[in-house]
């Protein structure tokens, strides 16, 4: 892992029910056993039912505020394609975009009333931004358990972060119910590979 | 001993209560608050005895009532919940206590998950509480400990005031083991406890009296501290998770006086700190309850004139209200993300109401409440056209019926809310319809569980906080009870559309109060979701026209894709049969085991 002064910033989007907090609390965890300061930020409540929801997670030697400003995250972690598109200001310039190219289409978008930016990757691509794209879900989904969607996430966060000095396969292991843990640690390794 | 742990500012809550000995935690779940006693329960039992409230007014006196008789406790609560426990919290002060008493109000600046985001410092002084306010997890932790020991030697219920970014960050707190206090013994004390004027004249003295003293300790205390940086020019006083923004703007820029102990306030501590500096800053979310205090001691700090007093803040929003600096460039793509509302969940019962009376806008004037099923007020449904508070769907339309009366209106008020608010203040505003005779339709969604902030127990589910089995209140029951006869009560499924909607025309034919029962419960209660795990609708595309009629229910799983409707989202579905019953030709049906 490189070694650096004051504070990253990882902000991960999604859609209530997809397992962005379970993600977040292995990589505090992780970061607090590298002997970082670490905050996570998250709102639970009316999200929770559908909505777009985001979890901030900020690392360093000395942490105070638990939020991500515009233009500050080092890196954004998306679980769902339009999500990526909405979280883009929050992006630092030179930042990274780990995105899944999963859908989900939000009421307004299924009602007709909106229409969905099925092309959210393109348009992100001409912004000078090379988005990490990982095939998150579709993956998970092929080794059996399409919950497992966030710990692909993980894996590919600690590949293109460079976070490979934490234990994280322990952690997974704490985290995750055991019955699960087969398919996740598969799924850490598949998201490492990409 | 000294074990560090990730925790959020409730669970740093619920371990501080361990640690210094807390006997008994109540609470009404509200988001931001909810984790408190969840975590108290999971972790702790054994230790601290918890257990839901029917209503924040009843926890408050259940917590009170154990300190009376010696033992430590808690109550919990969002911001509003306090309006509700007011009563008993204003009485409370001149009471003071016996174990140490500590009242959590959960704030949520930027209402994120409530009806309002009223400022709850001002019922410090209000009330005559001390009050404290942590920053970070591991002051939650520390500050709890630390409130029923100033609870004890002051007398006095303290105000424990965090907000929702308190509430719901982690940071690093260090554990320790739990102490030792032991209950101390009950003893009559009617003199203490017993507010008749006599005694009630008195107690007031002494509460003023131990303000006075609070507010020395105050002024010399490990809650607020001064954090110089030599050279600085500027002073920032501030508290709660706005010093963490303060401090992430300033750096050591600045210097600090942290409040942690915000009523009463440090006066001598701020003058002292205050006349240090060029440039005062009062850096705080929503009202100027700092600011104030500082402009009374003669003051003239930088504070709302240049900080937003609406919504929450953040570092970027500090930055920007004192520096001018504007927020940092991030990226700027050529397209627009749709926007994402929370929405009812596949399967979830209340659907079906919304659907039926959102076809009967011309013979009703909905009024909603606090729950899951207020997301009916949004498109497609606009199924309610006010929401105020716990328990008011059931009260607003007795007086919403005499007023679209008394203007000749013929349509008629039709109340709502769910169980659990119904037993939380609905109760009160149902005996007031039967008494009243009031000429409305009452309606109870009857999901059998607090679903909005995350499934708790109420008095109708039949399991308490532990999950073991408790007696359970049934609203039908209740409804005959307070003088509701039988033929003015209609039981539903509200999935079956043909059901629900007689009932609500029988209630519209009505004259009087009329009450509609729906039950079924949410699809996200683990033994419900068992039932249906692996059946699905699907819609044979042979049949389907493209009439869109299904997709009127809004269903998050159904999804109308180049001409024809699909159930795209099988994980999701429940085979709840809403959709089915909405296609004319037949082209709906229910698949799996």
């Amino acid at each position: 892992m490189k070694e650096f002064k004051g504070v990253h910033s990882i902000l991960l989007v999604g859609v209530g029910g997809q397992g962005t907090i379970l993600i977040s609390k292995i990589l505090s965890a992780g970061f607090m056993q590298r002997g970082y300061d670490v905050k996570m930020s998250e709102i639970h409540g009316m999200s929770q039912r559908g909505g777009s929801v985001t979890t901030q997670i900020r690392y360093g030697d000395k942490v105070y505020s638990p939020t991500i400003g515009l233009g500050e995250a080092d890196v954004v972690i998306a679980f769902e394609k339009a999500e990526a598109l909405r979280a883009l200001p929050c992006l630092k310039k030179g930042g990274i975009l780990i995105t899944d190219d999963h859908e989900i289409y939000p009421m307004p978008v299924l009602t007709g009333a909106a229409e969905y930016p099925t092309d959210a990757l393109e348009r992100i691509a001409e912004t000078g931004l090379k988005p990490i794209v990982v095939k998150a879900a579709e993956k998970a989904a092929a080794l059996g358990n399409p919950r497992a969607q966030n710990i692909v996430l993980l894996g590919a966060l600690v590949t293109a972060w460079n976070l490979d000095d934490i234990a994280w396969e322990t952690l997974i292991e704490e985290y995750v119910p055991a019955k699960a843990l087969d398919v996740n640690l598969k799924a850490f390794a598949a998201g490492r590979a990409l | 001993m000294g074990e560090k742990q990730i925790l959020s500012g409730n669970e740093a809550v619920a371990r501080g209560c361990f640690e210094a000995g807390c006997r008994v935690a109540t609470a009404y779940p509200g988001t931001p608050s909810s984790e408190i006693l969840e975590n108290i329960a999971a972790r702790y039992k054994g230790d601290i005895e918890a257990q839901w409230a029917g209503n924040e007014k009843v926890a408050t006196e259940i917590a009170l009532g154990a300190s009376m008789g010696g033992a430590r406790s808690l109550a919990a609560m969002k911001h509003v919940g306090v309006n509700v426990a007011a009563d008993p919290i204003f009485t409370a002060a001149y009471t003071g206590v016996t174990g140490g008493f500590v009242v959590v109000s959960a704030d949520d600046p930027g209402l994120h998950s409530s009806q309002n985001e009223q400022d709850n410092r001002h019922y410090a002084p209000h009330a005559k509480l001390i009050m404290l306010e942590p920053s970070d997890s591991s002051e939650c932790r520390e500050y709890v400990m630390g409130a029923f020991e100033l609870s004890e030697r002051f007398d006095t219920p303290i105000l424990f005031r965090m907000t929702t970014r308190v509430c719901h960050s982690k940071s690093i707190v260090e554990t320790e083991d739990k102490r030792d206090i032991p209950i101390t013994p009950y003893e009559k004390r009617t003199d203490k406890f017993t507010m008749l004027p006599v005694n009630a004249k008195k107690r007031h003295k002494i509460r003023e009296e131990f303000l006075v003293k609070a507010e020395e300790y105050a002024n010399d205390c490990p809650y607020n501290v001064v954090y110089e940086n030599e050279g600085a020019a500027t002073g920032i006083i501030t508290s709660g998770v706005s010093y963490q923004y303060s401090r992430e703007v300033f750096g050591d820029k600045a210097s600090y006086l942290k409040l942690g102990l915000t009523y009463p306030l440090p006066r001598r501590l701020i003058k002292e700190f205050a006349s240090k500096y060029e440039k005062l800053y009062v850096i705080e979310e929503n009202d100027p309850y700092l600011e104030n205090a500082v402009r009374a001691l003669g003051f003239d700090p930088v504070g709302k004139d240049r900080i937003p007093i609406l919504y929450e803040l953040d570092a970027q929003i500090v930055r920007e209200s004192l520096t001018g600096e504007s927020a940092a460039e991030g990226y700027k793509a050529n397209a627009t993300a749709p926007p994402r509302p929370p929405v009812m969940c596949a399967g979830c019962p209340h659907r079906g109401f919304f659907y039926t009376i959102s076809k009967k806008t011309d013979k009703i004037v909905p009024c909603g409440d606090i729950g899951c099923y207020t997301l009916g007020a949004s498109p497609p449904f606009f199924g309610m056209d006010s929401t105020i508070c716990m328990g008011s769907g059931l009260s607003t339309i007795i007086g919403l019926a005499k007023a679209l009366r008394m203007q000749g209106d013929g349509r008629k008020a039709l109340g709502m809310l769910g169980d659990s608010t119904f037993f939380h203040t609905g109760i009160n505003s149902l005996i007031d319809v039967a008494v009243s005779g009031a000429n409305v339709i009452a309606v109870i969604l009857d999901n059998s569980i607090t679903a909005m902030t995350g499934h708790q127990q109420n008095p109708g589910s039949g399991r308490n906080i532990y999950g073991e089995s408790v007696p359970s209140v049934d609203v039908v029951s209740v409804a005959r009870a307070v003088g509701i006869a039988d033929e003015r009560i209609r039981i539903v499924d509200p999935l079956d559309l043909e059901s629900m909607s007689s009932a609500i025309d029988d209630g519209v034919a009505a004259e009087g109060p009329f009450v509609v029962v729906t039950r079924r419960p949410c699809v996200l209660i683990r033994e419900v979701a068992k039932e249906f795990a692996g059946r699905y609708c699907e819609i044979d595309a042979e049949k389907c026209v493209g009439c869109k009629m299904c997709m009127k229910i809004a269903c998050p799983a159904i999804a109308f894709r180049g001409g024809k409707a699909e159930v795209f989202d099988r994980t999701n579905c429940t085979a709840c049969g809403l959709c089915a019953q909405m296609c004319k030709f037949e082209a709906i049906a229910a698949k799996g085991v």
